[in-house]
Parts: C-alpha cells; sequence; structure tokens
C-alpha cells in the first residue's frame, strides 16, 4: 500500500497507461489514505457508497484529485470555506473540474479553505482551520491551504487549488510542495466561485514540477463558457531540461525586502548559487512599483468582491436568516450571519473604495499602479528570461500569530501579489528548510519564479532542472509517502 | 481615516448589519489598512491608462443557436424557500 502511495502523480500516470497499475487498487488506496486526515484538510470525502452521481469516474485513467472547496461539483457539497453556503450542492460542475473528470481523474474530496479564498493563512474557514502536516501548531497558509496540506501530508497526491494574490503559491510554499499559478486566461473560471474576477485563476499543487506540467495540460484551455479564457497555445509537455545554460534570472532590487527572515534569506541565496552552478546566470532588474502592489491589491480584489459576493443575499442558494422583518432585514441578517469577519472585512473595503466619492482616489489610482506594475515586468523580461524572488517573506507561522492584525497578515503577500496584478505566471518550488524565527524544528522555504505571460513551459523547464538541481526531498514526519 | 458614521454608511451598502463592538472594531482595523493604501493616492500617475483586465481579448462571434438552460426544479433546489416554482422572498414593504 505504502508502496503505491510513494508513486508521484506522473509515474501512477504512466504507469495505468502501460497497464502495469491497476488504477481501480490505486485509487483505493489514496481514498483509504484521504480518511486518515486529521489535519482538518478535507471538507467532503468521496467514501464508500456515497452517491456523487455527475462527479463519478467509471474508470480511473489518472491519479485521483484533491479538489479545493470553491470549485463546484455538481450535488455535492460546496461551500468555498463559508457558513453562508453550507449544505449548498450545485446544479452543475466547473469547467476545471470537468476536465479532469474527462480526463480519467477521480475527486477524493474537497478541500477546506479561507472563507471564499480570502486569507494567508486558513484560520478564516468557517469550518476550523487546517493544521500544517510540519508542525500542526503552524498554519498551512492559504487560502488553498487544504489543497497544500492533502498534498504534503500524504492526503492526496495532487490537487488544484485558485491563486488570486498567491494562494497557491503562498501555502505551497508554507507545506514544501510545487505550486503554479498560472497565466491568467490559461484555465477555465467557470464554476470557480468568484472572489476578484479579473485575478482569480486555478492552478495545480503537486509534489514535482513533472507532476504540475501533466495537471495543468489537463486543466487548461479555452472554454466558450468562461469568455476571458484562452488556454495555452500549443498545449503543455512534461519538462525534461536538467540545466539552466542560456537563462538569464533577474533578482528585483525593490523586493530584495528588508523584512525577510534571515532563514529564509539563507535559502533564497543559496538557491541563486545553485542556479549559477547549473549555468543560468543572476542579474539584478527593476520592479519599482511593485513595493506598491499590497495596496493597489488590497483595493482592487476587495472592490470586486464586494461586487462578487452581493450575490449571496439568501434567495436562491445557501442559508437564509432572519425574515421576520422585510426584505432588507433579511439580506442583513442571512449576509451578518453568514460571512465571517474577514469576508466583513474585505466587502466593507472594497464598497468603501467603490463609493461616491473615493472611486477615484482608490479604485481608478490601483488600476492605474496596476499598469505599472504590468510595465515594470515587461520591462524587465526585455533583459531577463525569469524573475526570482521568496515566495513568502517567512516559514509558515503559528496560527494566531497574526490574525488579530489584518495589515501583517496582507503584506505576506508581498512576493506574490505583483505577478498576480500583472497576470503573468509563477510557480513556487520548495528550496530547502529554515528555522522559524523564534525557534522551532525547521519547515520549508519557497523560492518563487516568473515568466511572461504564457510562457508556462518555459517556467516549467526551468523550474524542473533547478529542482532536480536542489533535490529538496524532506518530507514531514508522520507523512504517509514513505 | 474613517470615521464610525462612514462605517454604518458603508454597512449599509453593503447590507451588512454590524453591532456596536463591530463597529468600533471596524473603524480601527479599516483605518489601519486605508493609512497604507492611501500611500498610492501620492503617486503620480497622470495619464496612466488604469488596468482592468490584463489579456489582451478580442470579441468573437458565434451563431446565435439555443441549447439546453438549468431546469427550473435544478434551479430551485438550492433555495432556501422555494414556492410555486420561484423564489420566495419577504415582503419589500416593512410592516
Amino acid at each position: 500500500m505504502t508502496d503505491l502511495l510513494a508513486l508521484t502523480a506522473l509515474e501512477a500516470h504512466e504507469a495505468m497507461a502501460a497497464g502495469d497499475l491497476d488504477a481501480a487498487e490505486y485509487t483505493a488506496a489514496w481514498r483509504q489514505a484521504a480518511a486518515g486526515d486529521e489535519l482538518n484538510a478535507y471538507l467532503w470525502q468521496d467514501r464508500a457508497g456515497e452517491e456523487v452521481g455527475a462527479i463519478a469516474v467509471a474508470e480511473a485513467r489518472t491519479a485521483p484529485v484533491a479538489v479545493k472547496d470553491i470549485f463546484c461539483t455538481e450535488g455535492v457539497p460546496t461551500t468555498a470555506g463559508s457558513r453562508i453556503l453550507e449544505g449548498y450542492r450545485p446544479p452543475y460542475t466547473s469547467t476545471a473540474v470537468r476536465r479532469l473528470l474527462e480526463a480519467g481523474a477521480p475527486v477524493l474530496g474537497k478541500t477546506n479553505m479561507d472563507e471564499f479564498a480570502m486569507g494567508s493563512s486558513n484560520e478564516n474557514s468557517a469550518y476550523g482551520p487546517v493544521l500544517n502536516p510540519w508542525d500542526r501548531e503552524r498554519v498551512p497558509g492559504g487560502s488553498s491551504g487544504g489543497s497544500a496540506a492533502v498534498v504534503a501530508g500524504g492526503l492526496a497526491p495532487w490537487s488544484i487549488g485558485t491563486d488570486t494574490g498567491g494562494s497557491i503559491r503562498q501555502p505551497a510554499a508554507f507545506c514544501g510542495i510545487v505550486g503554479l499559478k498560472p497565466t491568467y486566461g490559461a484555465i477555465s473560471r467557470y464554476g470557480m466561485i468568484a472572489f476578484a474576477s479579473s485575478l482569480d485563476q486555478c492552478g495545480p499543487l503537486t509534489r514535482t514540477v513533472k507532476d504540475a506540467a501533466l495537471l495543468l495540460g489537463l486543466l487548461q484551455g479555452r472554454d466558450p463558457l468562461d469568455s476571458t479564457s484562452v488556454g495555452i497555445e500549443g498545449g503543455v509537455s512534461l519538462p525534461g531540461r536538467e540545466d539552466l545554460g542560456g537563462l538569464r534570472f533577474g533578482v528585483p532590487a525593490e523586493l530584495a525586502g528588508d523584512d525577510l527572515d534571515p532563514g529564509v534569506r539563507e535559502v533564497f541565496e543559496a538557491t541563486l548559487r545553485k542556479i549559477e552552478e547549473l549555468g543560468g546566470e543572476i542579474a539584478e532588474v527593476s520592479l519599482p512599483n511593485s513595493e506598491h502592489g499590497i495596496s493597489a491589491y488590497y483595493v482592487i480584489a476587495p472592490a470586486e468582491a464586494s461586487s462578487n459576493l452581493a450575490r449571496y443575499d439568501g434567495v436562491r442558494y445557501g442559508i437564509r436568516a432572519g425574515g421576520d422583518g422585510d426584505l432588507i432585514e433579511m439580506y442583513e441578517t442571512t449576509r451578518s450571519e453568514g460571512f465571517g469577519p474577514e469576508v466583513k472585512r474585505r466587502i466593507m473595503l472594497g464598497t468603501y473604495a467603490l463609493s461616491s466619492g473615493y472611486y477615484d482616489a482608490y479604485y481608478g489610482q490601483a488600476q492605474k499602479v496596476r499598469t505599472r506594475i504590468a510595465q515594470d515586468f515587461d520591462g524587465a523580461f526585455a533583459e531577463v528570461d525569469f524573475v526570482v524572488t521568496p515566495t513568502a517573506p517567512s516559514v509558515a507561522f503559528k496560527q494566531g500569530e497574526k490574525s488579530d492584525d489584518p495589515l501583517a497578515m496582507y503584506l505576506n503577500d508581498f512576493f506574490t501579489v505583483p505577478m498576480s496584478l500583472a497576470g503573468i505566471p509563477a510557480i513556487s518550488i520548495p528550496a530547502g528548510l529554515a528555522a522559524p524565527e523564534g525557534g522551532g524544528p525547521q519547515l520549508p522555504v519557497g523560492f518563487q519564479i516568473a515568466a511572461p505571460a504564457f510562457a508556462e513551459q518555459r517556467l516549467l523547464d526551468a523550474a524542473h532542472a533547478l529542482e532536480q538541481g536542489i533535490g529538496f526531498d524532506a518530507r514531514p514526519e508522520g507523512g504517509s509517502d514513505g | 481615516m474613517i470615521d464610525r458614521d462612514q462605517v454604518l454608511h458603508v454597512a449599509r451598502l453593503a447590507r451588512l448589519r454590524l453591532s456596536d463592538e463591530d463597529v468600533e472594531t471596524m473603524v480601527g482595523e479599516l483605518s489601519g489598512i486605508l493609512e497604507h493604501v492611501d500611500r498610492i493616492g501620492s503617486l503620480d500617475l497622470e495619464g496612466v491608462e488604469p488596468t482592468s483586465h490584463v489579456v489582451a481579448l478580442e470579441n468573437v462571434l458565434r451563431a446565435d443557436v439555443p441549447w439546453q438552460s438549468l431546469p427550473r426544479d435544478a434551479a430551485l433546489a438550492s433555495a432556501p424557500e422555494p414556492e410555486k416554482g420561484a423564489f420566495r422572498v419577504p415582503s419589500p414593504q416593512a410592516e
């Protein structure tokens, strides 16, 4: 059994295709592993006997996948981590999940997340926090914390999540796995519960870069049901590159960051040396507007969220509360009881930024900063092939450490938000271990690589070569992947 | 930065009801966040085009053919209070 779970998703995929692996036995082994979840990482699992109708896969042809609870799955609970959608069973399936089902990937379960993907620690879930498999007193990151924890904790071979300002990359870094945010438009957003529509993007969380390439290949493509989807021209093939000769990696001077933990800085610098050993070249680039990324992001994302979340009003789906008074009373009672504190905070922030008299000063100005940030990346990519940064300024922090200070939590997204605003692809790969500030066992550190829009293939090729060079093979204790 | 009255006004716009304690917390937290965000207010961005969407898109046309839509009972299945094939809501008129 343990041997089966030790296979990477790609190895299992290829073994099934060759007839060397019994797909049913392999899937059953993962269902059994998932059932042992002690991390609160799953909100729902496909257990034997459960009626899953529309999302059932008759014959598995690839590894089963854990799906962030933000993706609609027909007939199967979908809450987006919110009380307001408790008990909701959507009448249709998101395109991303449908493509996986069509590729023969059974859904193992739905993973816990920060409510409506708003958060960097998974402490904002209405269904309790996800625990980090490396240290259960620490957060797994967020908002795709459940999707990261299941892969790191040996509860799924791979998973999908969503990234709006770092929600795939940061939890991947905190859990010591690979997380890819593709170019905006690479994967359909149809049936993916909307947070900030101009930023939200689906992507894979995996053990290896090759697994990420395989999963991206299954997910990507134009979808008539999402008019902003374009797919990746030429598709995605498995990366095979073993060196970084002739490639230039830019380190942004502005993101060098005084607020970087010393342990993270050490791993980051060691990774730069590894790039040089592999034949790559390190150069300094300038992203002068990226320091304003957090400010622009925390106007644009809440503004879009305040509009998107207007639909939760107790009429068509989800819970209804109140109703003894008039319609407005019902709306207000439902929303006040259904939404958690962080979601209310962002709705308030976004509503304020869009309100009469403030629109130009906040939303208009933030959209111009966004243009500048995208132009900065264009300038950098004229000189280098990739831009590299640490994924997060620290290793996984303790539960409760930042939850009383929303601004401190937001600043944790410092390195990931600029790429989201520019819409470009970025991957986080595990680069080493570092002790947390204040001491304790060593925890994983993520290394972020960003590329120009739709350059996923080059990004995956380089990330794979670097991954092989680094040779990161640490696993959390008690992980079942042997 | 943002005061109690503004918080109450915005909460009304957003259809959120806040307790007195929530209002106090929100005044402090939103003010702290806005103070950080306000740094972009001083940037000179005269003449910069705003970005609302990052991918260059062009219109495409398709034939206007009817296809299946969600059956009514499926659309109503998740409603808290469906009635007679419709969504029932409280009266918009206060009694």
